[in-house]
């Protein structure tokens, strides 16, 4: 195993992060503040409570999801688009470093980000608004599983991309889109039929209520199944890279 | 002799878009040589180190390093190699003392060493070493590329048109730092479309075309056993053209006609030197000085390509 080629690329990671400070972290928590004084604030003063928990609580867990999805994607994918994108990726693929370690570089550096990311968001939110935390080991494994899921995603999606174009668009027009309508800002059983049945198609539901289940004790679907479909997705993720790595798509020619 | 360093055999290369960029290629590189891979752009010479380095999957053939099956064995074969792309592909926002750090900790060394601020001190990078590469010149992101190929210690490297678009006094410095390198037991490959460069530089010379290996000697031994030779002779009286009767040699004007040049075969058994002169005289054509060169490596590179390309 080599150690030193996984550290080499997770302090790299982490440099990088530490150097945009600013667009990495700061961003992020101004973005959900704003999040919070709209629809906490302006808005949830309408709306008071939502299945029993005022609506400004309800929405913490919904927002910290949509920052790690869009983050993790993010980090994960620049992190492997760049070097692609610049000609150093040379010096990668001809390191004695295998596919497995090199994920573990690249995608443990963007889940540490995205972790620490989810905690300063919650640090945030508690300045605003009382939150109960009911399970917080279970509160932490979402949190770490739903990191890693996501940085392995934006891992593939910047092998993938050609341009930064491709490499804005799936959390663009896919992940926020599917966090907006995935019960982030509302419980997906106050939606009427047929809205409610297509939602159950949206994986980020199972995310966002298993999310919220750890913090409130009560999701839109069972926790069990929000597990399953966390680390289903997790696996699919894993076996594309496993695939990438054994066929060299659009890393090697 | 001792077994090669590098051993490639049978490595060959199609693209997916069809493209052959390597046919069958058998190399072996012996320790601590400089070994010249030259040959035109697109002759296959960077396909040919991607392979080797595993940046590039190759469709047939195996390539063993230090005794270890690249393919088989990637890791412990790749440690050994260090690649000094073509391309200045820098990460710019970094410093070229964490750079170089990065470089070693890929290839699996720990920084407990002096071992980065050595190779920066050799190459003149010392005071820049806390600079961020984007503030470098092009010369300087160069060596930034030898520093990084250099900071996990290889047996080999692998320099990539190391001189291409760099000024004449850097090109000296590599040079120089080529030398120096071997003196320390490194085993150095570089491609170059310079004839120059590997005359000066390298040990054996290998010449590449069209994805063939067209021939791999000594240097010294190629220029030999190629090289042709140029008779000048300075006539008395210019000429403007070489009269029919000398048409049983292989002659030219040069030099507005002042003089009348001889291409031979210094292997040949007879070089039809002295009945040239013998002819001469007959003709009544008086000269007053005879001058012979060899051809330079270009020459036989030319040469060479020309007709691997038929």
């Amino acid at each position: 195993m080599n150690v030193h080629g996984i550290l080499a690329i997770y302090k790299f990671e982490m440099a990088r992060a530490l150097r945009t400070l600013w667009q990495s972290l700061v961003t992020p928590v101004i973005t959900t503040s704003l999040y919070f004084v709209v629809f906490g604030g302006a808005l949830g003063s309408q709306i008071k409570e939502v299945d029993g928990i005022a609506y400004g609580s309800f929405i913490v867990p919904g927002l910290i999801m949509m920052s790690l999805l869009t983050q993790s994607i993010s980090n994960a994918s620049i992190g492997i688009y760049f070097p692609k994108f610049t000609g150093t990726i040379f010096e990668l693929l001809s390191a004695p470093i295998n596919s497995m370690e090199m994920v573990i570089g690249y995608v443990g550096a963007a889940a540490t980000k995205s972790v620490v990311l989810g905690l300063i968001i919650l640090a945030t939110a508690a300045l605003f608004v009382p939150i109960p935390i009911h399970h917080p080991f279970a509160m932490v494994a979402f949190l770490l599983l739903t990191s890693i899921t996501f940085s392995l995603f934006g891992f593939i999606i910047g092998v993938w991309a050609k341009g930064f174009e491709q490499l804005n668009f799936v959390p663009a027009l896919l992940i926020t889109p599917l966090t907006f309508l995935g019960g982030a800002f509302y419980s997906i059983s106050k939606l009427p039929d047929p809205w409610r049945t297509f939602s159950l198609f949206n994986p980020v539901v199972y995310l966002v209520s298993g999310f919220r289940w750890s913090f409130f004790d009560k999701g839109d679907v069972p926790v069990g199944i929000s597990l399953a479909a966390t680390g289903g997705f997790m696996l699919l993720c894993l076996a594309v890279i496993a695939w990438i790595f054994r066929t060299g798509y659009r890393l090697k020619n | 002799m001792t077994e090669p360093i590098l051993s490639v055999r049978g490595v060959s290369k199609t693209y997916a878009s069809g493209v052959h960029a390597l046919h069958a290629v058998d190399l072996d590189i012996n320790k601590g040589e400089i070994f010249a891979l030259l040959g035109p752009n697109g002759a296959g010479k960077t396909t040919l180190i991607s392979i080797i380095c595993g940046i590039v999957t190759p469709s047939t053939g195996t390539i063993t390093v230090g005794g270890f099956d690249a393919i088989g064995q990637p890791k412990r074969a790749r440690r050994q190699i260090g690649l000094v792309p073509q391309e200045l592909a820098t990460d710019m926002f970094e410093t070229v003392e964490s750079t170089c750090r990065f470089s070693r900790g890929l290839f699996g060394h720990p920084q407990k060493s002096d071992h980065i601020e050595e190779v920066l001190r050799d190459l003149s990078l010392y005071d820049k070493r806390k600079s961020k590469i984007m503030e470098l010149s092009g010369g300087m992101k160069r060596r930034v590329l030898i520093a990084k190929a250099l900071a996990h210690e290889p047996h080999i490297l692998f320099l990539d048109e190391p001189t291409a678009g760099v000024d004449v006094e850097l090109r000296r410095d590599m040079w120089k730092l080529v030398h120096r390198l071997r003196e320390k037991g490194t085993t150095i490959i570089l491609t170059t479309h310079y004839i120059e460069e590997a005359e000066e530089m390298a040990d054996r010379v290998g010449v590449i075309s069209g994805g063939k290996l067209l021939v791999v000697d000594e240097k010294t031994a190629l220029m030999k056993k190629l090289g042709k030779r140029e008779l000048d002779i300075a006539l008395n009286e210019p000429m403007s053209t070489i009269p029919g009767d000398l048409g049983d040699w292989e002659l030219s004007l040069e030099n507005e006609g002042k003089t009348l040049r001889y291409v031979f075969d210094a292997q040949a058994e007879r070089t039809g030197i002295p009945s040239l002169l013998r002819k001469l005289a007959d003709l009544n054509i008086g000269f007053k000085d005879l001058e012979t060169s060899k051809s330079s490596l270009e020459d036989i590179f030319v040469d060479l390509v020309k007709e691997g390309g038929k």
